[in-house]
């Protein structure tokens, strides 16, 4: 690891870039997932990132009401509930990604004019909040065996004041970063199927994140083969 | 702020309990205040949709309060921080997850387990100074609780020959009636509520409240039993909460530790996307300004109305394309300068500008490309050059 990070050292000063060489501590916190937890939903997961927790329960696919049917594929529908009070915007546009997520892998033309819905509750929120709600709503989905076209996750970057990039930030990470930016990710050829990004940052830094998220991807998909093999494992 | 999953058989419950300082109400200067709201999540069963659920919410609501607050288990005196001006408020949010059956049950046992685990911070009165004291300065308070009343359900069946406790979502679905018992382990009766419409003797009641005093005092015990490993599991510093519900053993549930991920070539790869990208595409956008007040960026899409069967050619080069265009109305005018297509005999080559050829097939005689353009004078006070602009016709097939 010595090597290359000299040399990223000198390339930062002869390419005269702002970057500061990243921490290679960057590292993702403990993840524990439990599946069909729940008995009453078709699938469920609970998803533990570090001290972050989402509980996510899938129904589907189901009967769907006539004005929201649509003729040639399945309706997706997600409902985040976050942990105290009553669901508010905020709520809402982090419901918008994450089914913008899900319907890019979610093969809905299996299931015309059914519903699929996906009921994510925050149990408590300790930093990287959305990307824990992807991989939950992820393996509630697989639980319930809805056909999709790959897996997804994802994964959240933060870049500090001095240009340090950390992945799976906490909650004091978060409120110090400059910028925060929460990517998903498919597991087939660890493309980009949704960014959201808040704060300022170059689009060296944004390329960068992305990396680094592909990198971060990796493990997790790596998390979920095991899990999924240990579930229908025979032994 | 404490939150609990409470799993009871399959029934599972997120609570969170959490207090404020507010003014307390007027009839009741010296009491704190105690509110519940228990929510149906659309997760429990696929019934629960957000406006479709208020007759059952409304019930079991009711009946919450009903157990907890009327009964006085938790003593709202000691809530009192200066008389008439500040008390705490407690609020227990409860939220389904898992409905299978027996709403009422699980959600007073997981509520009065989450008042006895719930930790107020200190508050100290001086005169008229009032202290809050936050958790690190000071050991948060747990509540005083006087007792802890658990509601047992009775259904009954077939006129109250048959009887079931603790029903599940089936056997809810069918029964002909329901009874409540809400008992605390000195066999004292808090609340009894009996509903559905079936009617009991009187030595049923009481043999159901004798099965209630039995099933309460196992209850009692086994939430002791918690609280006190919860404890226990604090002192000496060990993980406690929702993530060491997780349990290692079960074939549905994996962890893994903490991953260092390396992200040293992180910056080279970012390096060569941006390299091999090509540039943001030129944006041009000078507005041009007509007359004063009216000013122009870009341009509009064609309009293709009345331009079926009417085409002109000109042989004007057309202007630079990010420059500002007519005006639809304009192009009306222009349409006297539409020749027929008809009799073309050979293809015409207006221009080299770069639209789309258009072909006119007809019937009897061969494809014949023609370009066309409309082109307008341009007319702005005062301006001293014209403007033109192309219009691509749509292929028409001239039957």
């Amino acid at each position: 690891m010595e090597g290359p990070m000299r040399a990223d050292a000198k390339v930062c000063s002869e390419g005269g870039t702002e970057s500061s060489p990243r921490g290679p501590g960057c590292s993702l916190r403990h993840f524990a997932c439990e599946q069909n937890l729940l008995s009453r939903p078709d699938g469920s997961a609970s998803f533990l990132q570090g001290d972050t927790s989402v509980l996510a329960g899938v129904y589907g696919p189901a009967e769907v009401k006539v004005s929201k049917e649509i003729f040639n594929k399945a309706t997706l529908e997600v409902i985040l509930r976050p942990k105290i009070g009553l669901p508010g915007v905020a709520e809402k546009s982090r419901e918008r990604l994450i089914r913008n997520t899900c319907e890019a892998v979610v093969l809905g033309a299996l299931h015309p004019r059914t519903s699929i819905t996906v009921v994510l509750q925050v149990v408590s929120d300790a930093g990287s909040l959305l990307a824990c709600c992807l991989n939950a709503a992820c393996m509630a989905l697989v639980d319930a065996g809805v056909p999709m076209r790959a897996l997804f996750c994802g994964v959240t970057c933060a870049l500090d004041s001095d240009g340090t990039l950390v992945l799976d930030p906490t909650v004091k990470q978060e409120k110090e970063a400059r910028a925060v930016l929460t990517f998903a990710l498919d597991s087939v050829e660890r493309k980009l199927l949704m960014s959201t990004t808040k704060g300022l940052y170059s689009d060296a830094e944004l390329q960068q994140c992305l990396a680094a998220a592909q990198a971060a991807s990796q493990h997790v998909f790596r998390f979920y083969r095991e899990s999924l093999q240990r579930r229908y494992s025979k032994s | 702020m404490k939150e609990t999953p409470l799993s009871n058989c399959e029934r599972r419950f997120l609570l969170r309990v959490s207090c404020e300082l507010v003014s307390p109400k007027l009839n009741r200067a010296t009491e704190g205040i105690l509110f519940f709201n228990l929510e149906l999540s659309q997760m429990a069963a696929p019934a629960f949709e957000p406006g479709r659920q208020s007759d059952l919410l409304v019930k079991l609501n009711r009946l919450l309060e009903r157990c907890l607050r009327n009964s006085k288990c938790i003593d709202t005196e000691s809530l009192c921080v200066v008389g008439g001006e500040k008390v705490w408020q407690i609020r227990v949010d409860l939220h389904l997850l898992n409905h299978d059956g027996n709403i009422i049950d699980a959600a007073s046992i997981a509520a009065i387990v989450a008042l006895c685990h719930f930790r107020r911070p200190d508050v100290s009165v001086q005169g008229d100074e009032v202290t809050l004291y936050t958790p690190e300065e000071r050991d948060p308070v747990p509540l005083s609780i006087h007792h802890m009343p658990i509601c047992v359900s009775f259904a009954f069946f077939q006129q109250g020959m048959y009887l079931l406790v603790d029903p599940n979502e089936r056997e809810e679905r069918v029964m002909d009636g329901l009874l409540v018992i809400a008992m605390n382990k000195h066999r004292e009766i808090c609340t009894i509520q009996s509903s559905g419409g079936i009617m009991l003797l009187k030595d049923q009641v009481l043999r159901c409240s004798k099965i209630a005093g039995v099933k309460v005092a196992e209850i009692t015990e086994l939430i002791q039993k918690a609280l006190e490993n919860d404890q226990k599991v604090r002192k000496e510093g060990g993980k406690f909460g929702f993530a060491e519900s997780i349990a290692n053993q079960r074939i549905t549930a994996f962890k893994m530790e903490k991953a260092p991920i390396d992200t040293s070539d992180v910056e080279e790869k970012a390096e060569e996307i941006i390299a091999e990208a090509e540039p943001p595409p030129e944006v041009v956008a000078e507005p041009v300004l007509w007359t004063p007040g009216t000013a122009q960026i870009g341009e509009g899409i064609e309009n293709s109305w009345g331009a079926l069967e009417d085409s002109e050619k000109e042989a004007e080069d057309e202007g630079g394309s990010d420059e500002a265009v007519l005006l639809d109305d304009m192009k009306m005018d222009t349409a006297t300068e539409v020749s027929d297509i008809g009799s073309q005999d050979a293809p015409i080559v207006l221009s080299d500008s770069e639209e789309e050829e258009m072909i006119i097939l007809e019937p009897d005689k061969n494809p014949k490309k023609i370009r066309t353009q409309t082109v307008s004078p341009r007319i702005g006070s005062g301006s001293p050059h014209f403007m033109y602009y192309a219009s691509l016709l749509r292929r028409s097939y001239v039957v």
